[in-house]
C-alpha cells in the first residue's frame, strides 16, 4: 500500500531511512511544530506522533514523563488531530499515529479512521493491540487505506512473525531488543539472528526501533533494516540542549 | 466466555507483542494445572498447612441482635496468613511458578498487602522477588514496606502516574517485557490480561466453595444475600463463585464512595455514574477516565480499593445483573468499624469494611430467619497507622511525637 510503495521509492537513494518520533503536547505543541520543521528540514523520512496517553504501558521513563507531562499541562486529543493535520498540509513526508488503543475506543475507532484519513495520516503503530483483539481495526484499516503497523520482538517466533505480517502493511516495526523504549541496545548475535527471522517473515520494510541513539547505531543497521527509529534520544536532545539542537543531531545520523 | 479470555463483552488480552511467548506458556501450564486433580490438592494441602484453611465462618451475634434482621455471618478470610485472602492468590500462583521453572517473581501493590503475600510467598518457595508500589502508597503504608523488605524482597517506589497502584501495574508490566523469560508477574487481582483474572478466580474460589458448606451446616440453608467489597475485585469473585449458581442468593458487591459518588473523589466505576467502558492495563473493563480516554485519579481510606478499573468478570455480572453495585463512603466506613469492633471483637480492614457497611444497610430489611454473608478480606489491626489516622486519635498522634523524639534524639 502506500506506506510501502514511498519507502521503497526513497530506499533507491538512500541506504537507510530515518523515522522520528514525537509525543505531542510534549513540552508543547509550538516545540514539537519546531521540532518537526528541523526534523523535516535535516532530511528525516517519516515522523510517527504520539497522542499522550495516561498508562503507556510499552514505554520507558523518558517517554512515560512526556506522556504524562503533555496530558497535565492539558493536551487533548481534539488537539492532537489538529495540529496533525497542521504538519500533514506542512511538509511533505509521511505521518504516523502512535498511541495505546484507549485513545482509538474513546474517540470511536471509526472516527478515529475517519478523521485521521482525513488529515493525511498514512499509518497507525498501536503496541497494546495484537490482531487477536483488532479485528475491527484491522477492518477498518483496510477499508480506510490506513496502514496498520506491525510490531515484531526478540521473544517472536518466525511463525508468529509470518502470522503477524498478514495483518500489517506498510512495514514492521522491529522491536530491537526485550524492554522499554529509550534504554541502549546491543547489536549482538542474537540481533543478528532476530533480523534474519524478521527478514525471513515478510517482503515488506524493516523499521528498527528502541535504543537507537547514535550515527553507529544507524551504521549498524545500513544493510539490515530499511529504517531507523529514533525516539526517546530526540526527546533527550530537546531536554538537555534545547529545541536549536534538534536540526544539527538529525544531520549527524547519517 | 464467549472468545478466548472473554466475559460477555468484557476481559481480553491487550498485551505487547514482547510478551506474547510469555502469556502463550503461562496459559499453557495454567491450562494443565487446571485439569489435574493433584494440584488443585497440593494447593488446598499448602493452605491448610501454611495459611488457616479453611477459615471460619462466624455468626456475629451481637451485630444481628442490634440490626433486629437477618443472622449477619462473617467469612474470616483475616485468619489466613499474613491476614487477607490474598494469600490464597499468592500461594496458588507460586506453585504454578515452581512447575514453570521461574526463579524469580515481580508483583504491584497499593496498601502493601499483595506485597506482603508476595514476598512471604516468595522466601517460602525460594524465589528473587521484586514489588513495585506507588511512590504515594510507600508513604502511607510504611509498615507493609518493612516487612517486605525483612522478607527479602526488594521494593521499588514508582514515582509515575499518579504514584498510586495503576502505576505500580503499568511498572511491573515494564519489568515483565524486559525480564520475562525466568519472572512470573503475580498479578494481585481478577483483572490485567487473560489468563489473569481467570487464575486468580480460580485460586480465590476456595472462599466461596468453604463458605457455602459452611452455612449450610451452620444456619441449613443459603444465605438471602452476600456482600463482598470490590476494588480489582478478587475477595468478591472468590465468595461469589461459591453462590452463582443459586439464585436466591442476591450478591452485592461494595465500591469505594470516598468523599461521595457526587463528590468526583471515589472509586465506584459500576456502583455510580462515573465509570465507562475502555481498555487499559491490558483489558477491557469499565473503568474511570475522561472522554479522551485518559485515566483519572481515584479516591478512597481503603488503598486497596483505590483503583481505576475493575475485573471484567464482575463487569460482566453486573451488565447480566448477576451481581447489585453498590458504594460506600470513607466515613460510613468508620462508623461500621467501630461498630464492629466494639459488638464483636473483630477489626476488619478498612477495605473489607465496605462490606460491613451496605450489610448493616440491609439487614434490617430482613427477617431473623434469613442469613447475610460478609466476606471479611482482610484483618484490620495491621493497618494500625491508617486507621489510628482515620479516627484521628489524639493518643495515637501523641505516642507517635513521642516515638518521633526518641528517634530523632
Amino acid at each position: 500500500m502506500q506506506l510501502e510503495e514511498y519507502i521503497k521509492k526513497t530506499r533507491a537513494d538512500k541506504n537507510i531511512l530515518l523515522m522520528t518520533h514525537i509525543v505531542l503536547g510534549y513540552t508543547s505543541l509550538e516545540v514539537n511544530r519546531e521540532v518537526i520543521r528541523q526534523m523535516v528540514e535535516n532530511g528525516v523520512d517519516l515522523i510517527e506522533m504520539q497522542i499522550p496517553f495516561s498508562e503507556p504501558m510499552a514505554d520507558g521513563p523518558v517517554i512515560v514523563k512526556a506522556n504524562q507531562e503533555a496530558i497535565e499541562t492539558g493536551t487533548k486529543v481534539r488537539q492532537c488531530f489538529d495540529f496533525a493535520a497542521e504538519m500533514t498540509a506542512a511538509h511533505d513526508i509521511p505521518f504516523l499515529f502512535m498511541t495505546y488503543y484507549n485513545i482509538l475506543y474513546q474517540y470511536g475507532v471509526e472516527q478515529f479512521f475517519k478523521d485521521s484519513k482525513k488529515i493525511g495520516i498514512k499509518g497507525f503503530i498501536i503496541p497494546d493491540l495484537p490482531p487477536e483483539e483488532g479485528e475491527e481495526f484491522f477492518r477498518l484499516s483496510r477499508e480506510y487505506g490506513i496502514d496498520p503497523i506491525m510490531i515484531y520482538a526478540p521473544t517472536s517466533t518466525e511463525e508468529r512473525m509470518k502470522y503477524l505480517a498478514g495483518y500489517g502493511s506498510g512495514f514492521i516495526y522491529c522491536v530491537a531488543r526485550k524492554g522499554v523504549t529509550g534504554k541502549q541496545t546491543d547489536f549482538d548475535k542474537d540481533f543478528g539472528s532476530y533480523m534474519k527471522r524478521c527478514r525471513n517473515s515478510t517482503t515488506m520494510p524493516l523499521a528498527v526501533g528502541f535504543g537507537i541513539s547514535s550515527r553507529e547505531d544507524v551504521e549498524t543497521l545500513v544493510g539490515i533494516a530499511d529504517i531507523a527509529v529514533i525516539g526517546t534520544k530526540t526527546i533527550k536532545v530537546v531536554e538537555e540542549e534545547g529545541i536549536d539542537a534538534v536540526g544539527s543531531f538529525i544531520s549527524s545520523l547519517r | 466466555m464467549t472468545k478466548t479470555g472473554y466475559y460477555g463483552n468484557w476481559g481480553g488480552a491487550f498485551i505487547p507483542e514482547v510478551l506474547y511467548e510469555t502469556f502463550r506458556e503461562l496459559n499453557t501450564a495454567f491450562e494443565q494445572a487446571k485439569k489435574e486433580p493433584a494440584f488443585w490438592q497440593e494447593y488446598t494441602d499448602l493452605m491448610s498447612t501454611y495459611s488457616c484453611r479453611p477459615t471460619p465462618l462466624t455468626h456475629a451475634e451481637n451485630l444481628s441482635r442490634h440490626f433486629g434482621g437477618a443472622q449477619i455471618y462473617i467469612k474470616r478470610e483475616d485468619l489466613n496468613h499474613t491476614g487477607a485472602h490474598k494469600a490464597n492468590n499468592v500461594m496458588g500462583q507460586g506453585l504454578l511458578v515452581k512447575r514453570m521453572g521461574k526463579k524469580r517473581v515481580i508483583a504491584e501493590t497499593g496498601a502493601g498487602q499483595h506485597g506482603v503475600a508476595t514476598a512471604t510467598m516468595a522466601a517460602k518457595f525460594g524465589f528473587d522477588c521484586t514489588i513495585y508500589m506507588g511512590e504515594e502508597d510507600v508513604m502511607r503504608q510504611r509498615p507493609n514496606v518493612f516487612w517486605m523488605e525483612k522478607l527479602g524482597a526488594t521494593v521499588v517506589p514508582v514515582t509515575s502516574g499518579s504514584k498510586t497502584l495503576k502505576d505500580a501495574i503499568n511498572e511491573a508490566f515494564r519489568d515483565w517485557v524486559t525480564d520475562m523469560d525466568d519472572t512470573h508477574y503475580v498479578m494481585g487481582t481478577v483483572c490485567g490480561p487473560h489468563p489473569f483474572p481467570e487464575m486468580v478466580a480460580w485460586f480465590q474460589s476456595i472462599i466461596g466453595m468453604e463458605a457455602r458448606k459452611q452455612i449450610l451446616s451452620q444456619f441449613g440453608s443459603l444465605p438471602s444475600r452476600v456482600f463482598a467489597c470490590v476494588g480489582g475485585g478478587s475477595n468478591a469473585m472468590g465468595v461469589f463463585q461459591g453462590f452463582l449458581d443459586d439464585a436466591d442468593v442476591e450478591l452485592v458487591g461494595v465500591e469505594a464512595g470516598g468523599k461521595g459518588l457526587e463528590s468526583g473523589q471515589h472509586a465506584s466505576r459500576l456502583a455510580g455514574k462515573d465509570g465507562s467502558a475502555g481498555v487499559a492495563q491490558g483489558y477491557k473493563t469499565m473503568f474511570l477516565q475522561d472522554g479522551d480516554g485518559q485515566m483519572c485519579d481515584t479516591h478512597s481510606v481503603a488503598a486497596g480499593l483505590d483503583y481505576v478499573g475493575v475485573s471484567p468478570i464482575l463487569t460482566d455480572l453486573w451488565e447480566k445483573r448477576r451481581v447489585r453495585f453498590a458504594a460506600a463512603t470513607d466515613s460510613e466506613v468508620m462508623d461500621a468499624l467501630e461498630l464492629t469492633m466494639k459488638k464483636e471483637g473483630i477489626i476488619p480492614a478498612l477495605e473489607s469494611t465496605h462490606a460491613f457497611v451496605q450489610a448493616f444497610k440491609e439487614a434490617g430489611q430482613l427477617n431473623e430467619k434469613q442469613a447475610i454473608l460478609i466476606n471479611m478480606s482482610g484483618r484490620g489491626d495491621k493497618d494500625i497507622f491508617t486507621i489510628a489516622n482515620a479516627f484521628d486519635d489524639p493518643s495515637w498522634k501523641e505516642f507517635i511525637i513521642g516515638k518521633g523524639a526518641e528517634y530523632a534524639a
